[in-house]
């Protein structure tokens, strides 16, 4: 048994749990499988908000109004750099914080956005210059001249091919300016285990970490746990300035879930990763909600009350960021990913009432783009909750699916979505996020000699350019391979420079401390344009397409002769093309070395690059414009579809997980009319759609059932209070759709609304 | 081998039958509805021949999301003008255990023969009828569509005895079909079926309008606007007698 956690504590914290491999090492799934509650009932247990969190709710929309209307920024920090304990405590409203069940901010004030300048002290003072604000110039001096970044780092390291490739385009939204995000801690084990014991098992293993042979390797380890274990003490000190002591396991709900949030505050204090995912909390927390609930100690609404105010914080994380990334991932998102449901490895289904519970937040508190709430779904679910879960898509548009069929047999029946839908295995193992290859723009270097065409430079390898009237497709596609075999060599290369970076000048210490220290690592790597490469083959080689080329005789635009399959109708000819892409392209990253000995997975999802990605990219031989935005995630391209949802549905369905194990997002909005006569029908249809859907192997979905009307009057009339909550599905997020950028908004606006015919 | 002029297939359908369907919209139509918006089914030459097997090959990819309720809808256009080629696609769709539905306007239904047996074949291996009343009024129904409605009202009597479901839909066009007096002599004939399971009215939309233009015909109804909410409710509240 354990020393270090004494007898009494434990007889205490885990009173009634059952287990035992988890109570002698750190085995949050194991504590999970042995104590969860498997709930098969309605919704009509759950309860309405309480008095407080209609009060603090209503606090915070006021605030958030009053951030929209400063422009996107309320407050920004520019004397403090943001640690564990740079700040005192923080309340949504000070004169009434006894209201607040679940504690802690970010920064002393609410909504104001902390100084982190370790991922680049460039990017933190453009992005409080950008909202008026003038990071104190000693605090500049002192990360510029004594004290290194990560982006300053990374190019002091890059090639000049690297350069220009990133200046391109054609590698793009590489996390060298912002942080990696999508390490995802157990923050569970805060409160199962308590401090004390987590600092002791980091302990245990520097102990033992590189005793027989210093290699780099190893010292560079000892390091990281070093930093871990600093973490650790400065969460104690971060909780104790709240008034907790949590070196020792959490004791009840309240605990628990307080204990978790302040492991998941220390991430956020200290990194402002692209994504800060909270991870798969919802079964867990349960455990302890049905304990204090069996013992009386509890009722439905304080139960209700603790989740509410849990996701109020969610939904209050903020970073500072700057132009470039917002136009990137618009709407100001961060990524609290947040799941539940999916089956355990056991067969039994892990719906519990807690995942009611979360889902019922967007009820009680209106609808909400975070935390990013996602249904690990599978057919086998109880029909209550699938029913209950596509009630709320059709009410809010605010939850996203995954296939949780496809994923426990990677990753077991305990892994997070690291980011907007990547899969990590809790606790285990950490992601190095790589952003995307841009394979619209190299199929363009492929049929330009390896000039861009927006910028006349040579950026890929000179080739010879296509010849005749009209483009052949074994040339092209053998042009295309070589080119894509190029890239790829490039990115990954581009890739492991930026992680090693990242693991010296901006390691996640308090992320990793709640990570396993011989953890598996994934390099996940991904693909933008994808539709319009799949596209772009099938014109040239079931159509005629003739190539536009001006004085230079550089390709700038296609003229198409005959009609072509698609990708998005569910058609073998396009869909074949679809599915040779991606597994050309992972076979491609697999070749090379990547970094740590991390295994390399990749992506079709976009987030709302899409736009912008679109944007830096020459016309493509599917007849897509110079300039238009590229369809999102893995979605057929705009217009694509002809022959409806479920047709659209099975194209992307074709495409195997086992290639894209980092995800393939699929968003998909509805209208109202098109899904049913009446809400009870909608809901049938929906889950039919989602069963379906997950039966034929597909990964993701995004659903929206609103119509473009709605859209339209929304863009047009923002200031109309039922849209400052008005939350709407992107690939990979959610959004409120006023946050949007207008190009965005009419980019939403012209996709393919599936409706009546 | 017996082939059927189809239109166009949607792989969503969600308001033509119970759950999530298949639907298959035939070419070829003989009524001449002012509001129609399918104008580009009515020829009955133009769209595409295709088998039995081959449609349903084509509507199985999507068995995954039809659950038990789902299944195909043929729609058109007027899917009785091919009766024989229906029959044959119901009966192969009945092989493999496939939930059909068939939505019609009974504008080719007669008693005579060869088209009553035919008929009588095809309710064996239909397992809803979605029928639309377009003017319980003969001359006003005439006026509407440019045919009678004297066969259509008779084979929903034929339906009743044979206890044959079906659902009825009523098109709500201002001005047109709205008339309370229209709609509760509707309702008085429903009253003397008994396999009515359900009344669902549809309200006037003009979005197939700018196929009429397409098609060089004329459109009556550019100056009527979709029924309002109360209107709506009106209807379906003297329709479904509640």
């Amino acid at each position: 048994m354990l020393a270090c956690i004494a007898d009494d504590i434990r007889e205490k914290a885990w009173r009634g749990f059952k287990g035992r491999k988890w109570q002698e090492d750190i085995n949050v799934r194991e504590f999970i499988q042995n104590n969860y509650t498997m709930y098969d009932g309605d919704e009509s247990f759950l309860a309405k908000p309480t008095e407080a969190t209609d009060y603090l709710w209503s606090r915070l929309q006021e605030l958030q109004k009053e951030e929209r209307a400063r422009g996107g920024v309320l407050d920004c920090e520019t004397e403090v750099v943001s640690s564990l304990t740079a700040y005192g405590p923080g309340y949504i409203d000070e004169s009434k914080k006894e209201l607040e069940q679940v504690v802690g901010l970010q920064t002393d004030k609410p909504l104001k956005r902390a100084f982190m300048p370790f991922g680049g002290i460039k990017m933190a003072d453009q992005a409080a210059s950008t909202y008026g604000y003038q990071i104190n110039p000693e605090l500049r001096k002192i990360f510029t001249d004594y004290h290194k970044t990560h982006n300053q780092a990374v190019f002091d390291a890059y090639t000049p091919e690297m350069k220009r490739a990133r200046h391109n385009h054609v590698i793009t939204g590489l996390p060298d300016t912002y942080g990696r995000g999508r390490i995802v801690g157990d923050y569970r084990r805060v409160a199962l285990y308590g401090l004390d014991y987590l600092i002791k098992m980091k302990e245990k293993d520097l102990f033992y970490c590189g005793g027989r042979n210093m290699s780099e390797e190893h010292i560079r380890l000892r390091e990281e746990i070093a930093e871990q274990i600093r973490a650790l003490r400065g969460m104690k000190k971060m909780a104790e300035i709240y008034g907790f002591d949590i070196s020792e396991p959490a004791k009840n709900a309240k605990e628990a879930v307080q204990w978790l949030y302040f492991g998941y505050l220390a991430a956020i204090k200290t990194q402002n990763g692209a994504a800060m995912s909270v991870g798969r909390i919802s079964t867990f927390l349960d455990i302890y909600i049905q304990r204090d609930l069996d013992e009386g100690n509890l009722t439905e609404s304080q139960a209700q009350e603790l989740i509410d105010h849990l996701v109020l914080k969610f939904r209050m994380v903020k970073f500072a960021r700057i132009p470039s990334y917002n136009e990137l991932f618009s709407g100001d998102p961060v990524w609290v990913t947040l799941e539940m449901a999916g089956i355990g490895m056991d067969g039994r289904h892990m719906v519990t009432k807690t995942d009611y519970r979360f889902l019922h937040t967007l009820e009680n508190m209106g609808p909400a783009p975070e935390p990013n709430l996602t249904v690990l779904y599978s057919p086998r679910l109880p029909e209550t909750f699938k029913k209950y879960a596509a009630h709320i898509s059709v009410t809010t548009s605010s939850i996203q699916y995954e296939n949780d069929c496809v994923m426990r047999p990677m990753w077991g029946d305990d892994y997070s979505i690291c980011c907007c839908v990547s899969a990590t295995q809790t606790g285990k193992e950490i992601q190095f996020f790589g952003a995307r290859a841009n394979l619209a723009k190299c199929l363009n270097y492929a049929l330009n000699g390896g000039v861009d065409i927006k910028t006349r430079e040579q950026v890929g390898p000179e080739i010879t350019r296509p010849v005749g009237e009209y483009l052949d497709y074994r040339d092209v596609r053998k042009k295309f391979n070589d080119m894509m075999s190029w890239l790829v060599e490039l990115y990954v290369n581009t890739l492991n420079l930026i992680h090693y970076m990242h693991d010296k000048y901006y390691y996640e210490a308090a992320e990793m401390a709640l990570i396993d220290t011989y953890t598996r690592r994934t390099f996940a790597t991904g693909i933008a344009g994808f539709s319009h490469v799949v596209d772009s083959l099938s014109a040239i080689k079931y159509a005629k397409v003739k190539p536009i080329r001006d004085e230079d005789g550089l390709i700038v635009d296609y003229e198409i002769e005959g009609d072509f399959p698609r990708y998005g109708n569910d058609d073998e000819r396009a869909d074949e093309i679809a599915i040779w892409l991606l597994k050309a392209f992972m076979k491609k990253v697999r070749e090379h070395h990547t970094y740590r000995n991390s295994e390399p997975t990749t992506s079709i999802l976009t987030i709302t690059s899409n736009v912008v990605y679109g944007k830096a990219t020459g016309a493509t031989p599917d007849g897509r414009k110079a300039g238009a935005p590229f369809a999102p995630g893995a979605n057929p391209a705009y217009g694509a579809e002809k022959n409806g949802l479920l047709a659209s549905l099975n194209s992307v369905a074709k495409l195997p997980y086992e290639y894209a194990l980092d995800g393939i997002s699929n968003t998909q909005t509805i209208s109202p009319d098109a899904l049913g006569h009446t809400e009870a029908e909608r809901v049938d249809n929906l889950w039919h759609i989602l069963d379906g859907y997950f039966t034929k192997g597909a990964h993701h979905l995004n659903v929206n059932v609103f119509g473009v009307e709605k859209l339209k009057d929304c863009m047009e009339h923002p200031e109309k209070p039922e849209y400052a909550n008005f939350t709407i599905r992107v690939s990979g997020y959610a959004v409120k759709f006023i946050d949007l950028t207008r190009e965005q908004q009419l980019d939403v606006i012209s996709r393919t609304e599936h409706k009546v015919m | 081998m017996l082939t059927g002029r189809v239109h166009s297939t949607e792989s969503f359908g969600s308001v033509d039958g119970p759950g999530v369907r298949f639907v298959i919209f035939m070419q070829g139509c003989l009524m001449r509805c002012r509001y129609c918006h399918n104008a580009d089914t009515w020829n009955p030459n133009g769209g595409t021949e295709y088998t039995a097997d081959e449609l349903l090959d084509r509507a199985v990819r999507y068995r995954d999301y039809w659950g038990d309720r789902g299944g195909i809808t043929v729609s058109g256009g007027e899917p009785l003008l091919q009766a024989e080629f229906l029959l044959e696609l119901f009966k192969k769709a009945k092989q493999r255990k496939i939930n059909t539905c068939l939505d019609t306007s009974g504008q080719p239904f007669t008693r005579e023969e060869p088209f009553f047996s035919l008929f009588e074949r095809l309710c064996e291996v239909t397992d809803l009828l979605l029928v639309d009343i377009k003017h319980i009024d003969c001359g006003a129904h005439r006026a509407l569509t440019g045919r009678g409605n004297g066969n259509i009202l008779d084979m929903l009597r034929y339906l009743s005895d044979a206890e044959k479901p079906v659902w009825i839909r009523h098109v709500l066009v201002p001005g047109v079909t709205d008339d309370d007096e229209v709609l509760r002599r509707t309702r008085a004939f429903l009253d003397t079926l008994s396999n009515v399971r359900r009344v669902e009215v549809l309200p006037y939309h003009s979005m197939g309008a700018y196929k009429w233009q397409e098609l060089g015909f004329q459109y009556t109804l550019n100056d009527t606007q979709p029924p309002t909410a109360e209107r709506i409710n009106n209807a379906k509240a003297i329709l479904r007698a509640e």
